[in-house]
């Protein structure tokens, strides 16, 4: 890597190589030191006290972290489906070509976007008097499914115009035009964005928190507030923090893959 | 139109710690976010790796986790600051990762012979960086970091629910006072579209006002 051009700096000589191992060195040791002051603070704060960590053995709080975890992964299921849906829905109101039909859609969606998630969650929970669950999976739907109708709107904008032109001149319809020319070709080029989209999805899913919905944080919440086991907040974070960006990191890897293959591809064709 | 009006206060309140919050947040993000894409393209190598690790570790962390953790897992730390404080931290480090990925994101849109001739000129990676490459970047840097800061005043409303005072928060004094709570819903609605179009506004002046023609 050290050889690597950049056009930002020269490919560094013998001095600027010692130059840039002293500055190493320094961010090195600024690092651990800050590292050593966490690891210290979290002793002098006798977070690994075996009280602490004790719950984590009892197999009531392993299903209850478990059955949060489910529970997450359910709500994050059933929100991604369902936005998927909603996004279709109403991508295909806005590439309509009927005027009305495009700017309804278009307010919808414009404004569950402008939004923040949270205030429909809250607003769905408390207004409508909704249980947490289905409160948390329809807020979530709307708002990702309206951040993704704009993803696959402009996908399908996206494909060059010869496509949809050589497929009317053919005679076809449409929605065929749109179903076997746009779609397919769109689905490729989108398929990156709707995957970091999803890892937005799962990440909102920890608002249901919020609302007392018992998801993975929730069930977290409960452990690390109860006094029998002497308020181990850090330790709890410690062991849900690593499993939430694990899987977060998990997705996104997966987009950043399907990114990186379909540019090879465009560079093979 | 009464519920607005009888608790004008409240709501103000409410709407100015949510701009607050954007504003204080907005600045730390920006000033990590950029010291982090710095590190991200210097040429030494642990720099580029604590800019990777920050960006990563962050993009991937539910911003509710991490006011969990910063607001209330932090006190147990020894480390006391008010709830405001805290949230201005956990919302500023969240989003300086992704004002961090646009802007080198930005960084790779400036044509590679501006930097090779800031170097055949005899600067050095940090003049290359602050005084030729990141001006210019600025131009692409904006649309996505306009995004980012709507995200921002949009993800305040989770610090409601940690004891800052901000605009979604005043729904639940409303709500004990037995207003209606859908009229309630709808001035905070209007509170954030507020906030969200100013910003889209000063970005789409900024984008015009810096714009050329190449």
């Amino acid at each position: 890597m050290s050889v690597e051009a950049s056009a930002l700096y020269d490919i560094p000589g013998p001095k600027a190589l010692a130059r840039h191992r002293t500055y190493g060195l320094i961010a090195t040791v600024v690092l651990l030191g800050v590292l050593a002051w966490v690891i210290y603070k979290l002793i002098d704060t006798d977070q690994f006290a075996s009280d602490k960590w004790a719950p984590f053995e009892y197999v009531g709080v392993q299903k209850l972290l478990l059955r949060g975890l489910w529970h997450t992964i359910q709500v994050f299921a059933w929100a991604a489906v369902l936005s998927l849906a909603f996004g279709a829905f109403f991508a295909a109101g806005r590439l309509s070509d009927h005027r009305v039909i495009r700017w309804l859609a278009g307010l919808v969606v414009e404004f569950f976007r402008a939004m923040p998630v949270l205030v429909m969650i809250f607003f769905i929970f408390i207004a409508m008097k909704v249980e947490p669950r289905l409160a948390l999976i329809a807020g979530l739907t709307l708002y990702n499914g309206s951040v993704l109708a704009e993803v696959f709107r402009g996908g399908v904008n996206a494909v060059p115009k010869g496509q949809s032109e050589a497929a009317y001149a053919l005679g076809m319809r449409k929605t065929s035009v749109m179903i076997h020319v746009l779609i397919p070709q769109a689905v490729r080029t989108m398929l990156p964005t709707i995957i970091s989209q999803l890892v937005v999805t799962l990440k909102d899913t920890s608002l249901g928190y919020l609302i007392s919905y018992e998801e993975f944080l929730y069930a977290g919440k409960q452990i690390a507030t109860n006094l029998d086991y002497s308020l181990p907040f850090i330790p709890v974070v410690m062991v849900i923090a690593p499993i939430y960006i694990g899987m977060c990191m998990l997705l996104s890897g997966l987009a950043r893959y399907l990114e990186s293959r379909g540019r090879r591809h465009q560079k093979g064709t | 139109m009464n519920v607005l009006l009888d608790n004008f206060a409240l709501f103000r309140e409410g709407f100015v710690g949510t701009v607050e919050l954007t504003l204080a947040a907005g600045l730390i993000a920006m000033v990590v976010g950029v010291l982090m894409a710095g590190c991200r393209v210097s040429p030494v190598r642990p720099m580029r790796l604590i800019g990777g690790v920050w960006v990563t570790v962050l993009r991937n962390t539910p911003l509710t986790l991490l006011f969990f953790a910063v607001v209330l897992g932090l006190p147990r730390f020894g480390v006391v600051l008010p709830f405001f404080t805290l949230a201005v931290l956990a919302l500023g480090c969240y989003t300086s990762a992704f004002i961090c990925e646009a802007v080198r994101a930005g960084i790779n849109t400036v044509p590679v012979g501006q930097g090779e001739a800031a170097r055949s000129l005899g600067m050095n990676f940090g003049q290359t960086l602050s005084l030729i490459v990141l001006p210019q970047a600025m131009r692409a840097v904006i649309p996505p970091v306009g995004s980012t800061l709507i995200a921002l005043a949009k993800n305040t409303a989770i610090a409601g629910s940690f004891s800052v005072v901000e605009l979604l928060g005043t729904y639940r004094t409303l709500n004990e006072l037995g207003y209606d709570i859908v009229v309630t819903f709808m001035w905070i609605a209007i509170g954030y579209l507020i906030i969200t179009l100013t910003i889209s506004a000063v970005f789409r002046l900024l984008e015009r006002h810096l714009e050329v023609t190449r």
